[in-house]
């Protein structure tokens, strides 16, 4: 098992170097000159070439991304071109913010994912399974910026019970536990965690149906075990497929995410990518995807490992 | 799922009396799907919304173009606009219908391309294997290293709205996905017995993968793309809300939402009328895609 694990994270270097490959590229792709927004209008040639040299745009690609990566390793992504701060101060508060609406929907989502998917796992065929697949299927295919505003209008403006948009006066900097701050969470997470809710209930649904079809659960009903010592074993054997469902929404929920900020004005990743994008901010934009894009390369190797460590029966060579 | 199709489909490919078994596969699928209630009536659903699509000129009761500052944001219910006017006041309705236009085209051609590049990938990568399916699948693996969501803003935010990039930058969320299907068939394939005789019998590298590898990666991949769709419209829907797809003044459902967002304090009905379009046609594509399935599963 160790060797796997080593393997697994040896494995996660080149994946890595990929990734910041396609956001290094990003900035080449982009159409025009990755200069032209800090040229000053009007520059003389010269000027033009020097600030080339000075961001090294005219060394040759492979170089530029080598010298990109060692800078990016000792995290310096360099400065915004709208603020004129270091990029990792720009993305830093924001990514605490997404990570705060990501862990609300989590738990949110991953726990009525689970409810709805066990319990319509057990009564697999019956109305309660019907209603619960219904249910996912909806949360599966709602586009959720549309249901976020579909919230608001109810919650936020005919009922007035929630604030519509941000993160309350203080922003970021004094949200706390209490109601004052937490109310503005509730809408964002609520809408961001329907489509991993819907996701895990149907994976927990087929897996628990999967589980209850197999051999060894007659002898365990004939040995006379209560429901719940079988409930155990039930959760056992699910848990791998389950938590790797759970990673990937997870992964998933941060890059979705973007389009619920987007929404309810939530200072995190996916706002600050968005003003990033309309500003041709490239290198915030392009910061912001790197650490995101390595975040989900860290779940992904997490959950790979977690499932190793609870499943025996995986042993991978 | 998947597996069994595989199973079934490996079953019944004999070498060369092929057609007539892979076609009573299919002719059985299709006449489960024409028994499902459920599949039929998003069938109909969705045939109804891509005829008045394609029909726009001749169903739309108003030009969706036409601005009036006089008629603007009139709620839904009205007499002569039925379901209210937008922001600039042109008629909802028409613009609702010219809209499935663009939403449903971006909802299929990113499916379609990736199928057939990320298929075509797979393929290869499976039936080769060594050091191609090495230099592929590694590709592939970075580029499924990216949450789909982020990968298509940041491609489409670098390349900047308008419909080939929407469609570009979707067509590359969506291969890696169905090139991992379709390799891991094709891997199956290449172990299988019959494609060993088939090799035994000198037949070329080019005919086992048309004769042989093809037809057995197809179901899979069909049943895996049947439920990019809906993944495809609500994403593609969602860049245009961002401002990074479809450009104004064409109606598109997520760009009008996008619109419409500013007045939803003043006329909150018509700013969610075009998710109301976006939310059924991926509920039907989805409920669709769930029949194919399980039409597909032989165990039933």
């Amino acid at each position: 098992m160790l060797v796997y694990i080593l393997r697994r994270i040896l494995y996660t270097v080149p994946i890595a170097m990929g990734v910041s490959l396609v956001c290094f590229a990003l900035i080449h792709i982009a159409p025009g000159d990755p200069l032209s927004a800090i040229i000053p209008e009007g520059a003389s040639p010269d000027t033009v070439a020097q600030i080339r040299v000075a961001y090294g745009f005219d060394r040759p690609l492979p170089v530029q991304y080598l010298k990109w990566l060692a800078h990016v390793a000792q995290g310096d992504f360099g400065l915004s071109i709208m603020t004129q701060r270091p990029v990792l101060a720009e993305v830093a508060p924001a990514l605490v913010n997404t990570l705060t609406l990501a862990a609300a929907a989590v738990l949110f989502g991953f726990v009525l994912g689970c409810l709805l998917g066990v319990a319509s796992g057990y009564l697999a065929g019956r109305p309660t399974d019907k209603v619960v697949t219904a249910a996912s299927i909806t949360g599966v295919s709602i586009p959720h910026y549309w249901l976020g505003m579909v919230l608001m209008v109810i919650f936020a403006v005919n009922l007035n019970l929630l604030p519509a948009t941000g993160m309350g006066e203080g922003g970021s900097g004094t949200f706390g536990l209490g109601w004052d701050s937490l109310q503005y969470l509730v809408l964002p997470a609520l809408t961001l965690s329907v489509i991993p809710a819907g996701i895990i209930a149907r994976s927990v649904r087929g897996t628990i149906a999967e589980v209850r079809k197999q051999d060894f659960m007659q002898t365990l009903h004939a040995k006379g075990l209560p429901g719940r010592r079988i409930f155990v074993h039930v959760v056992k054997n699910a848990l791998p497929s389950v938590l790797a469902v759970m990673g990937l929404q997870l992964a998933q929920l941060l890059g979705g995410s973007i389009l619920v900020e987007t929404v309810f004005s939530w200072p995190g990743t996916g706002f600050l990518l968005n003003n990033a994008i309309f500003t041709r901010d490239l290198p915030v934009l392009q910061g912001t995807i790197l650490v995101l894009a390595m975040f989900f390369v860290l779940i992904n190797l997490a959950v790979d490992v977690l499932q190793t460590v609870v499943d025996p029966r995986i042993k991978r060579a | 799922m998947p597996q069994t199709s595989i199973a079934l489909a490996g079953a019944d490919a004999p070498a060369k009396g092929r057609r007539p078994a892979t076609r009573s596969f299919w002719r059985n699928v299709l006449r489960r799907l024409l028994r499902d209630p459920v599949t039929m009536t998003c069938f109909t659903i969705l045939l109804l919304i891509v005829l008045a699509a394609i029909f726009a000129p001749y169903v739309a009761p108003h030009d969706p173009y036409r601005t009036s500052m006089a008629r603007r944001l009139i709620a839904p219910g009205d007499a002569r606009y039925w379901l209210g006017t937008d922001e600039l006041g042109r008629d909802l309705l028409s613009r609702l219908i010219y809209g499935g236009r663009l939403s449903l085209f971006m909802g299929f051609a990113p499916v379609l391309m990736a199928t057939a590049i990320g298929g075509a990938l797979g393929v290869i990568a499976g039936y080769v294997g060594g050091a191609m399916n090495m230099l592929i699948m590694r590709v592939i693996d970075v580029f499924y290293a990216f949450p789909s969501v982020l990968l298509a803003v940041a491609i489409s935010g670098v390349l900047g709205a308008g419909i080939g990039n929407t469609i570009f930058s979707l067509t590359l969320v969506f291969i890696p996905p169905v090139a991992r299907v379709a390799e891991s068939v094709a891997t199956q394939m290449r172990m299988q017995d019959f494609v060993e005789a088939a090799r035994a019998t000198g037949a070329a590298n080019w005919r086992i993968v048309l004769a042989h590898v093809v037809p057995n990666v197809t179901g899979p991949i069909l049943s895996y793309a049947s439920s990019l769709i809906s993944v495809s419209i609500v994403l593609a829907a969602g860049l245009s809300f961002l401002g990074l797809g479809i450009t104004p003044p064409e109606p598109e459902w997520g760009l009008m939402l996008n619109t419409l967002r500013q007045s939803i304090y003043v006329a909150p009905l018509n700013a969610v009328l075009p998710g109301v379009m976006i939310f059924i046609t991926s509920m039907c594509f989805n409920l669709m895609s769930d029949g194919l399935h399980s039409a597909m599963d032989v165990k039933q």
